[in-house]
């Protein structure tokens, strides 16, 4: 068996006191938890959880207490700066606010042409080309690549978004909530895109959200967090279909069922 | 609707007049009874926010209203205010999505329920404050006596809003307008608040306007329910027709495109494009330009409601022509 894309193991996160005397914040406590390439493994919780901590990590955003992140064959916690930069073109971030993950001043073209720009890859010849092509892959017209994000709705920046990270040629997205500040009607659009994404290019995906019965749908794999900690996971449709914890549970009759109301 | 309507909106206008006059809302006509809680379901853009302002006459500075919200047959569109502030607190309350707006952080929770209820009736600081401790026990807060001397920063997110409720309903109102009260709560918070203001509802036998983004809030706890999209009525019944059969096609859509409990596929039913907004309607219904079902003649005239069924109505020109199964438009038109 091949190694997998991501494993984090026995990862501690922990915050400093907010005031004297009050103890530190252990935002995660001891979780592991593996991607393999083209799959796609949801982390599931409640505010305070510790899944967005989870997610800060593995972008090494965030150094971990303790624990180890290994991407693709390399440890994180211990790389160097040099190292760390090559490594997280691997490892792209899609985050849940549409409109605050783009500038307000800079045009889409702009703003998925900057990754490239960034990290040297900018050829100005086939550069407009390979932005029209990210934009097609992420389903916008074209015409879009004039605009600036106040004239796009939040479906369209979140796209932006996508767009942007899929310019590094990332291995795993990591996607914290993406679609939770979207309109209803456009959600569903935009969690297809993920799917289509993984299976037209073969992406892994990290999937953090609070709603068990969109993870049944889009997850292969689920890590129910409670507390820091995970307290059950497994295929998808097994631990949203036969939930064994308690919290579990708790997490799934919190959203409104619907399927007795529809005929489905 | 049986007797007469607790509420009733009738040709409701409201018009944002800068930079430059736009309608938010249009033809909006509705009604609740006593005791019913109607759900108003719809999208950022939709006008549901500002119809339930309108309703309680907290409209900013700078939008006009015009037709007609009468409470109890007494008609509240117009005249100086006057009407508003009578009802206010007795008989009408508000319930916003953001707490900490209507709390005051310098003056302890208990304390700003005795005021509540001094400002409507006429008893002492001890009798108000007793009132203030029982009121916060009723929307289960434990050790309400104690948590009555604490300030709203020292409160969870959702004791907070059960402190609102609390606060909004110490006086027994009639009518609660509820405008997204847990959409900032986590999901297993947000449940047991519903699920509180619900049974709360049915013991006081007060009506509620509930606003949400959320078919299944609606679906869990309202009589009936109200769809809005682009400022205008889109389909509106008993919540239990309206979303096990719907008959216009957003309504449809929006509920197709839920992740269904026992779904196979892994992609879902999706709508194309992206919520019209006001100011930039597209011609004819605004929905038609995202309807798998439009016609031409969808984009030449506005629908107006239809009865389909009993006391459910929708607005779409096809209503006849459609299929049984609604959500069948939107099997998997791509993205």
């Amino acid at each position: 068996m091949t190694a997998p894309l991501l494993e984090v193991r026995d990862l501690v996160v922990r915050y400093p006191a907010r005031a004297r005397r009050t103890p530190p914040v252990l935002a995660v406590d001891r979780i592991s938890f593996t991607v393999a390439a083209g799959e796609t493994v949801a982390l599931v919780g409640e505010s305070g959880s510790g899944k967005s901590s989870t997610a800060a990590a593995v972008l090494m955003l965030r150094k971990p207490e303790g624990g180890s992140v290994r991407f693709d064959g390399r440890e994180l916690t211990t790389v160097d700066e040099r190292g760390l930069r090559a490594l997280r073109r691997g490892v792209q971030p899609v985050f849940q606010d549409p409109h605050g993950s783009l500038s307000p001043r800079k045009a889409v073209f702009d703003a998925v042409a900057e990754p490239l720009r960034v990290q040297g890859r900018w050829d100005p010849t086939t550069g407009p080309a390979r932005v029209a092509e990210l934009l097609d892959l992420v389903r916008l017209d074209r015409s879009v690549a004039r605009r600036l994000p106040h004239e796009l709705s939040g479906g369209q920046c979140q796209r932006v978004g996508i767009a942007r990270a899929l310019a590094s040629e990332p291995k795993l997205l990591v996607l914290d909530e993406p679609v939770s500040a979207l309109d209803p009607s456009v959600r569903a659009g935009v969690i297809n895109l993920f799917t289509e994404l993984q299976d037209e290019l073969g992406l892994a995906q990290l999937f953090i959200c609070h709603d068990l019965a969109l993870v049944r749908h889009v997850a292969h794999r689920v890590a129910v967090l409670h507390r820091g900690r995970v307290v059950e996971s497994g295929p998808a449709r097994q631990v949203c279909d036969a939930p064994t914890h308690d919290h579990t549970r708790e997490l799934l009759s919190s959203v409104p069922a619907f399927d007795h109301l529809t005929e489905r | 609707m049986s007797g007469r309507a607790l509420l009733e909106v009738e040709g409701l206008r409201i018009t944002a007049t800068r930079p430059h006059e736009v309608d938010l809302v249009r033809d909006l006509s509705f009604a609740v009874a006593a005791g019913e809680m109607l759900a108003v379901v719809g999208e950022s853009g939709a006008g549901k926010s500002v119809t339930a302002r309108a309703v309680l006459g907290l409209l900013p500075a700078g939008l006009r209203v015009s037709g007609h919200v009468r409470f109890d047959g007494r008609e509240l569109v117009g005249g100086t205010g006057a009407a508003h502030r009578a009802l206010w607190g007795r008989r009408m309350a508000f319930v916003p999505q953001d707490a900490l707006s209507v709390l005051s952080p310098v003056h302890t929770v208990g304390d700003q329920l005795a005021l509540a209820v001094r400002s409507v009736r006429g008893v002492g600081r001890k009798a108000a404050l007793e009132q203030a401790v029982a009121a916060l026990d009723r929307v289960g807060i434990p050790d309400a006596a104690r948590r009555a001397r604490a300030y709203p920063h020292e409160f969870s997110g959702g004791m907070r809003q059960r402190a609102v409720i609390a606060m909004a309903t110490v006086n027994d109102p009639d009518l609660v307008v509820a405008d997204e009260p847990t959409t900032a709560l986590d999901p297993t918070v947000q449940a047991r608040i519903l699920d509180m203001l619900a049974a709360f509802r049915e013991q006081a036998g007060m009506a509620v306007v509930l606003v949400t983004h959320d078919l299944a809030v609606a679906a869990a706890h309202a009589d009936r329910v109200l769809v809005m999209y682009a400022g205008r009525h889109v389909e509106s019944g008993p919540v239990h027709r309206v979303l096990r059969a719907p008959r216009a096609p957003y309504t449809a859509g929006l509920i197709a495109s839920l992740p269904a409990r026992h779904a196979v596929s892994r992609y879902l039913p999706a709508m194309s494009g992206a919520p019209a907004t006001a100011g930039a309607l597209p011609p004819g219904c605004a929905f038609a330009p995202r309807c798998p079902a439009a016609t031409d003649s969808c984009t030449r005239h506005e629908p107006e409601p239809v009865e389909w069924h009993d006391g459910h109505w929708a607005s779409c020109h096809r209503i006849a022509e459609l299929p049984r199964r609604t959500a069948d438009l939107f099997e998997r038109t791509g993205t």
